[in-house]
């Protein structure tokens, strides 16, 4: 009797069903293909696919701590916006402290600046995540309408503060020698920094998936996307990991902040909130709590803004959210929906 | 009489009551009580945004539902109005139809905003509002050939309604009797009015469904009310409402812009009041748009001396200056949503149930 090992049953899915789940991975290189026969001229294509993948990845690195912080404690935060603004800010300053260093023509002195900035906008939005999940969003779990109008009040308050530490104008500030001009590709002109965000976005999503899916933070994570009940239970503090996912969330929004501002190399107190309309979209694409939907949504959004900013610049903004109507129409809870055992 | 007025919807509280017709009887004799062309634009300010945070207040407080489109309801009202006077001259039948169609066109789409995504989750339609509202007031400001873009519209209303009109002679109580303040009583009573069908409204059997789809949706949907339904019911309503707002301020203006009807600003005003006045109450809508238009108008020349008495203090003078109001307003936001989530009208219930 003992030899009979109760074996685990697994439900295997059908190929069909498989094949759909995986179906919105060809959506990106689909409207590229689209891309490339609407516009016509491969060189301009290429500029502005790479332009679109570019602002994709930002728009992820952005995205991706909403999406995961909803999707582990059920928590939307309207204030996160505040997180890339102050994260820009901070990386200016840090920026315009080490002017020598941007200035000078050494490569290396150029990404040292670069990374010392990020790092102390990482730190900087981190420790103010750590603070506004405390002050603002602790009291509140569990009921969205507070959610909503809290963080709300919360993104106020440090639009507000903004303006009190860094004065009412807008910054400029231009990028370091190393990441100005661009490289030239037989006739397309790709600029080298949109080349720089494109690497950082991708190593990103594949450090935030080796962590999700071979680590044992990543495991309790998306084990408590799906039943955060039963992690608990099982003897894990899930609100000091929900802290945690919290505050990565916020630094990686810092960090979005910064790669934005050098981008546009101008910053003002509401870029946050004007990104965070692109934000939110991508979130809703991809699927609220999926990771991998809102990698793919960002790059759908990246891609489809640039065509469109090309072919059509007036509708612009309106395809965003045409792309964002049709994807519901077909899968009316994002592109991989997240499955909650509740 | 007055009972069924209110829709037997009482204030049910004396200081509330006192409180309530300081408003109602400052605001029907503002153009005596307050000589001057400023107060009596703050009065009809105030007037019109009782209407819009009420019609907003139909949404957050009484049906729970989140939008930050409802600056894109106002909008489409007043430009409905404004391009109808503009397009077919000033005519009260193109002033009449003009709001009709603003109204109508802001019914179709919250109508499909709302089919659309109250259907999956009621989260989704904070986001999704928040995206199309910022995507209209783009597409407003680029569309210059029809809306003026981002410098608006200028237009003339009917002649009786400009100052330019003579209703009386003479002086009445050291007022002029034209056609601003004949304009002015246009608004305070079509915004009464409006007021009074929403009170009819939210304490209608529909009103109460609302209440309980708000409190719990599953319970409601198992007695057997459609909540989508009751949900979109309400946008519709109050999308409307806010339209019908929204042409009011383009009669009162003149002018109707981007900036004054659909900018993020606006939106995050309403906000304000509503909470701060008390959501799930109608009457936290009056007090919230008195005292935060008062506090618009008037506090920051308060703070402005505050700064100036402080200017040795380097951090608190620029934390007092006038123009970081907000965030002080933003303060007081966060914690009346903790503390008092039925803002100033809650409290005083509270109180006087407790004596």
């Amino acid at each position: 009797m003992s030899e009979q090992a109760i074996k685990p049953r697994i439900e295997k899915i059908p190929l069909s069903e498989q094949v759909f789940r995986k179906l919105p991975i060809f959506l990106v290189p689909l409207l590229a293909l689209a891309g490339l026969i609407a516009i016509g001229n491969p060189a301009s294509w290429l500029t502005l696919t790479v332009a679109g993948l570019a602002m994709g990845m930002m728009v992820f690195i952005m995205a991706s701590g909403l999406t995961v912080v909803f999707g582990l404690m059920d928590v939307i935060n309207f204030g996160h916006g505040a997180f890339v603004t102050v994260g820009a800010f901070v990386g200016f300053t840090v920026l315009a402290w080490v002017a020598g260093w941007t200035a000078s023509p050494s490569v290396l002195l150029n990404l040292a600046a670069v990374l010392v900035a990020i790092l102390a906008a990482m730190l900087v939005t981190g420790l103010l995540g750590y603070a506004f999940e405390r002050v603002i969003v602790m009291p509140v779990y569990g009921d969205h309408l507070k959610q909503i109008l809290v963080t709300m009040g919360g993104l106020i308050v440090a639009q507000q503060m903004i303006h009190v530490v860094w004065g009412p104008d807008e910054m400029h500030l231009s990028r370091p020698e190393a990441l100005q001009g661009s490289v030239v590709l037989g006739e397309a002109a790709i600029e080298k920094y949109r080349l720089v965000a494109v690497g950082i976005g991708l190593a990103l999503f594949l450090a935030m998936r080796h962590v999700l899916k071979k680590t044992k933070i990543g495991l309790l994570v998306r084990a408590g996307v799906e039943n955060g009940e039963m992690v608990e239970a099982l003897g894990y503090r899930i609100r000091r990991l929900f802290l945690l996912v919290f505050m990565t969330g916020s630094a990686l929004a810092g960090l979005g902040g910064v790669m934005w501002g050098l981008y546009q190399e101008t910053i003002t107190a509401h870029m946050g909130s004007d990104i965070m309309v692109l934000v939110f979209i991508v979130v809703i694409i991809g699927g609220l709590g999926s990771v991998e939907g809102c990698f793919i949504g960002a790059l759908l959004v990246g891609l489809l803004a640039n065509y469109t900013a090309f072919l059509a610049p007036k509708v612009a903004l309106i395809s965003t959210i045409a792309l964002m109507v049709a994807i519901l129409m077909w899968r009316p809870q994002g592109l991989y929906p997240v499955v909650k055992a509740k | 009489m007055l009972t069924r007025l209110l829709s037997g919807d009482t204030p049910r509280s004396s200081l509330l009551t006192v409180l309530l017709l300081i408003v109602l009887v400052s605001l029907a004799f503002a153009p005596f009580l307050f000589p001057g062309t400023k107060s009596l634009e703050t009065a009809a300010r105030i007037c019109i945004f009782i209407v819009l945070v009420a019609s907003y207040d139909l949404l957050l407080g009484y049906a729970g539902i989140v939008s930050f489109a409802h600056t894109m309801f106002f909008g489409i009202g007043a430009y409905g109005t404004s391009l109808a006077l503009s397009a077919t001259g000033a005519s009260y039948w193109s002033l009449l139809w003009g709001t009709a169609a603003g109204a109508v066109v802001a019914a179709v789409f919250a109508l499909a905003i709302g089919l659309f995504s109250l259907r999956v989750k009621a989260i989704f339609f904070a986001m999704v509002t928040l995206a199309v509202a910022s995507a209209f007031a783009v597409l407003v400001s680029q569309m210059s050939w029809l809306t003026g873009g981002e410098d608006g519209l200028n237009y003339k209303i009917p002649r009786e309604l400009t100052p330019a009109f003579k209703l009386v002679k003479d002086k009445v109580f050291d007022v002029r009797i034209n056609g601003k303040l004949l304009a002015y009583y246009l608004v305070f009573f079509a915004s009464a009015i409006l007021f009074l069908v929403m009170l009819r409204i939210v304490n209608s059997p529909f009103g109460r469904t609302l209440k309980a789809v708000r409190d719990n949706a599953f319970r409601a949907e198992a007695i057997g009310y459609r909540v989508v339904w009751y949900r979109t019911a309400a946008t519709v309503l109050s999308a409307v409402m806010a339209a019908l707002a929204g042409s009011l301020l383009a009669i009162w203006l003149r002018y109707t812009g981007p900036a004054t009807t659909l900018s993020m600003e606006i939106m995050i005003d309403i906000l304000l009041m509503v909470v701060i006045g008390g959501m799930g109450t109608l009457y936290g809508a009056v007090l919230g748009a008195t005292l935060f238009i008062l506090a618009q108008t008037y506090l920051q020349n308060l703070m402005g001396v505050a700064a100036e008495a402080t200017e040795a203090v380097p951090l608190l003078s620029s934390l007092v200056a006038p123009e970081r109001w907000l965030l002080w307003l933003g303060v007081l936001f966060v914690l009346s949503v903790y503390f008092f989530p039925a803002g100033i009208v809650g409290r005083l219930r509270e109180g006087a149930r407790g004596r």
